[in-house]
């Protein structure tokens, strides 16, 4: 049992296990695209991608000023790490698909994208729990379909690229509003290339019992994914709405770059749950943010595993008088892997509470960046916030740090910071071993423990999925 | 049949000898007390037994029915029948002792079989019943924030449910009342059998009053240098250690 080595055997079993987890994401297709935008980013890029999705002008001028923005900004290397410094925009393909449109049923999508996402389960959960799905394969959607008694009540799912066309004036007035442009390097990058990704509205007081699910899929090398998700929830309404990612395991690095916006109205509650199992060779660059109106509520449920580098801190900004805002994050970084989370809560009203509770764990030489951020400016009255953050390090070459960042002016607020640092102790990992529980068995109930009241807030059908992945990094981690 | 320690000579990890020539056979059916004055090696022995990394064993040999045990991981030593009852059991957070009692039970199981969990539960309860321990107990975190009490009581409820065939009790009655302690005893007494060995590691003639030992053993410098029956103990708590000062020369 040396905590600090890696393992160089495995008992078979554990190797089995071990290796049909890789190979659950990682299998790839041959390409058949029929729209290729080609490698690297220009003006030309942007129009190809513009024209072959049939962009409204506001949308291509919306493109171009974008690339501006992107190409303006430096990379935020002065704060993060320099990895982002190994990113080759020029290798990156923006644009792949097929040109076929979504398809309503599984029958009609193509064989080869319609065995892709029954091997990852989303036809299954579909039945078993799900209000709708949309599945996206490289650039665009492949599958996309609400039950339909909740669209003749009113709810729209449907992708982008259809929400900004065919809803415009529920649309624009939202886009690039929570997530402006120029938010940072990575949202302008997303903004002139994006593709894909769910537009969603709920109707007035509609509350949904089933969530509803995308499902994002990297299927081609050197690709860029970048969807861009927008969700409204009209006054009174609830909508909770599942995200799962992966991508193959390819020679060279992908990049996941996407941008979502939520907007809960006023007494609108939405949660939206986010279980990420990228390969280890995926840069993930996400900007995440929601704006809660009057007594309406944003919760994020953000569950980060695999990727070579993820930087993401969802954001909740606190508009409405008793606003509530709400970050519960697990990350697991192993080695090789950089999880750089965080969350921001920007108090913008009286009354207005915000919750982040965030856990990280880091394996074998994996590192583990929190950075958090709570605004509370001077004017306002009543305002609280809590932020936990929990840090276990399982082998002694892993690596945690914690960027807090708190403003909190006047003094009618109340705010409460806690972080703590554990490590799987080898007095615990005795005490488990001298039961007859194997070492690996082991440091799975431990990391399991030490996120066990996360857990519980993800839907059962998210848990089950999370703790097995858990359970099969930690047997990967140990001798 | 038995657990047998043979010239057990054992180091911390900077070569400090603890352990120097062990000598001890415990017969499946019998119930052994070690003895001794603090820093005698007493709980160092249990923890090579068991397998514990801080110690490095540089002679001898433990073996658990003929089996060699030091060539042993931790986890396949405790599947062997080796149960340590901790004198300071580890804090597990976020896993229930429910839990973790079925994962110990699981790891037990070939592959692919489970455990059936009406009858697990139903045999958990029947323990924790003879043990008096309320069935929230179950859903609390191993260990986290029990009384030293309940973790005495935890320890042996494990020892129950996984009817190991040696146990060895490391100051089990340390920081429990007179009520606790007949508790702890009763289910250390239920599972005395013939083909089950224990070992009782303790300070005080207290505990052997309610688990009546087959034989007693004085444990001084990493060593045992005396051995008898029950009677020893009553000796020794009549007049101490003080004998020992003149059986190893300082």
């Amino acid at each position: 049992m040396s905590l600090d080595l890696l393992p160089e055997t495995l008992d078979t079993e554990t190797a089995e296990a071990v290796n049909i987890d890789r190979s659950i994401g990682d299998f790839t297709f041959p390409e058949r695209n029929k729209f290729d935008a080609g490698r690297g980013l220009s003006e030309k890029t942007v129009d190809y991608i513009c024209d072959v999705k049939n962009d409204p002008q506001w949308v291509r001028e919306f493109r171009h000023r974008a690339l501006k923005v992107f190409r303006d900004k430096p990379m935020p290397t002065n704060w993060a790490t320099e990895d982002l410094n190994n990113i080759d925009f020029d290798q990156i393909r923006y644009y792949l698909s097929d040109g076929e449109k979504p398809k309503r049923s599984w029958e009609d999508v193509p064989a080869d994208v319609l065995e892709t996402f029954e091997r990852l389960g989303i036809p299954q959960q579909e039945r078993a729990f799900l209000a709708g799905v949309e599945a996206q394969f490289d650039s665009e959607a492949a599958y996309s379909n609400v039950k339909e008694e909740l669209s003749k009540q009113g709810v729209i799912f449907v992708n982008s690229a259809e929400g900004l066309k065919e809803h415009e004036e529920i649309f624009r007035p939202w886009f690039g509003k929570v997530i402006p442009t120029g938010d940072n390097k990575f949202s302008a990058l997303n903004s002139a290339v994006f593709s894909g990704g769910s537009f969603i509205y709920i109707p007035k007081g509609l509350k949904l019992k089933q969530p509803l699910q995308a499902y994002f899929r990297i299927n081609s090398e050197s690709f860029g994914q970048f969807e861009r998700t927008l969700i409204i929830a009209d006054e009174g309404s609830e909508i909770m709405y599942m995200e799962g990612c992966t991508a193959p395991k390819f020679e060279t690095a992908t990049l996941h770059s996407a941008v979502v916006e939520l907007v809960a109205l006023k007494g609108a509650k939405i949660q939206y749950v986010t279980v990420q199992n990228w390969s280890s060779n995926v840069f993930n660059l996400v900007t995440k943010r929601g704006i809660a109106m009057e007594d309406a509520e944003v919760r994020w449920i953000d569950c980060n595993i695999g990727s070579r580098l993820t930087m993401k801190y969802p954001g909740v900004v606190m508009k409405g008088r008793r606003a509530r805002g709400e970050v519960i994050s697990i990350a697991l970084a192993n080695t090789g892997q950089h999880q750089d989370t965080g969350a921001k809560m920007i108090h913008a009203a009286d009354e207005t509470t915000s919750n982040v509770v965030s856990k990280s764990i880091s394996v074998g030489t994996g590192r583990s960046t929190y950075r958090g951020q709570v605004h509370i400016p001077k004017h306002l009255k009543g305002c609280k916030n809590n932020t936990e953050c929990d840090a276990l390090l399982i082998n002694t070459k892993s690596r945690t740090d914690t960027y807090p960042a708190i403003t909190v002016k006047g003094n009618q607020h109340a705010t409460q910071h806690e972080a703590s640092v554990s490590q799987v102790s080898q007095e615990m990992l005795f005490y488990m071993m001298q039961r007859g529980i194997s070492e690996g068995a082991a440091m799975s109930l431990a990391v399991n423990g030490f996120i066990n009241d996360l857990v519980r807030e993800f839907p059962m059908e998210y848990s089950v999925e999370l703790k097995r992945l858990i359970d099969l990094e930690m047997e990967g981690s140990v001798g | 049949m038995s657990l047998l320690i043979e010239n057990l000579h054992a180091t911390l990890e900077d070569g400090t000898p603890i352990l120097n020539g062990v000598n001890l056979e415990i017969p499946a059916g019998e119930v052994h007390a070690i003895m001794g004055p603090n820093g005698s090696g007493k709980s160092t022995l249990s923890k090579v037994i068991a397998g514990h990394e801080g110690y490095l064993v540089t002679a001898g040999s433990v073996t658990l029915d003929g089996v060699d045990l030091l060539e042993m991981d931790i986890d396949q030593r405790s599947r062997a029948g080796v149960f340590l009852a901790f004198q300071y059991p580890a804090e597990v957070p976020g896993v229930s002792n429910a839990n973790f009692i079925r994962a110990a039970l699981q790891a037990r199981l070939p592959k692919g079989q489970d455990i059936d969990a009406v009858g697990y539960y139903k045999n958990l309860y029947a323990k924790m019943d003879l043990l008096e321990m309320d069935r929230k107990f179950t859903a609390r975190s191993v260990n986290e924030g029990f009384s030293g009490g309940e973790k005495k009581r935890n320890e042996i409820l494990q020892l129950m449910m996984l009817e190991p065939k040696y146990s060895i009790l490391d100051e089990t009655d340390s920081g429990l009342d007179i009520d606790a302690l007949k508790i702890v005893a009763k289910g250390v007494n239920a599972m005395r059998s013939p083909d089950r060995g224990f070992l009782m590691i303790t300070h005080y003639q207290r505990l052997l009053d309610y688990i009546a030992p087959d034989y007693v053993h004085v444990m001084s410098a990493g060593q045992i240098v005396r051995s008898g029956g029950p009677e020893l103990a009553l000796e020794l708590e009549e007049h101490g250690y003080d004998f020992l000062k003149e059986l190893t020369p300082a």
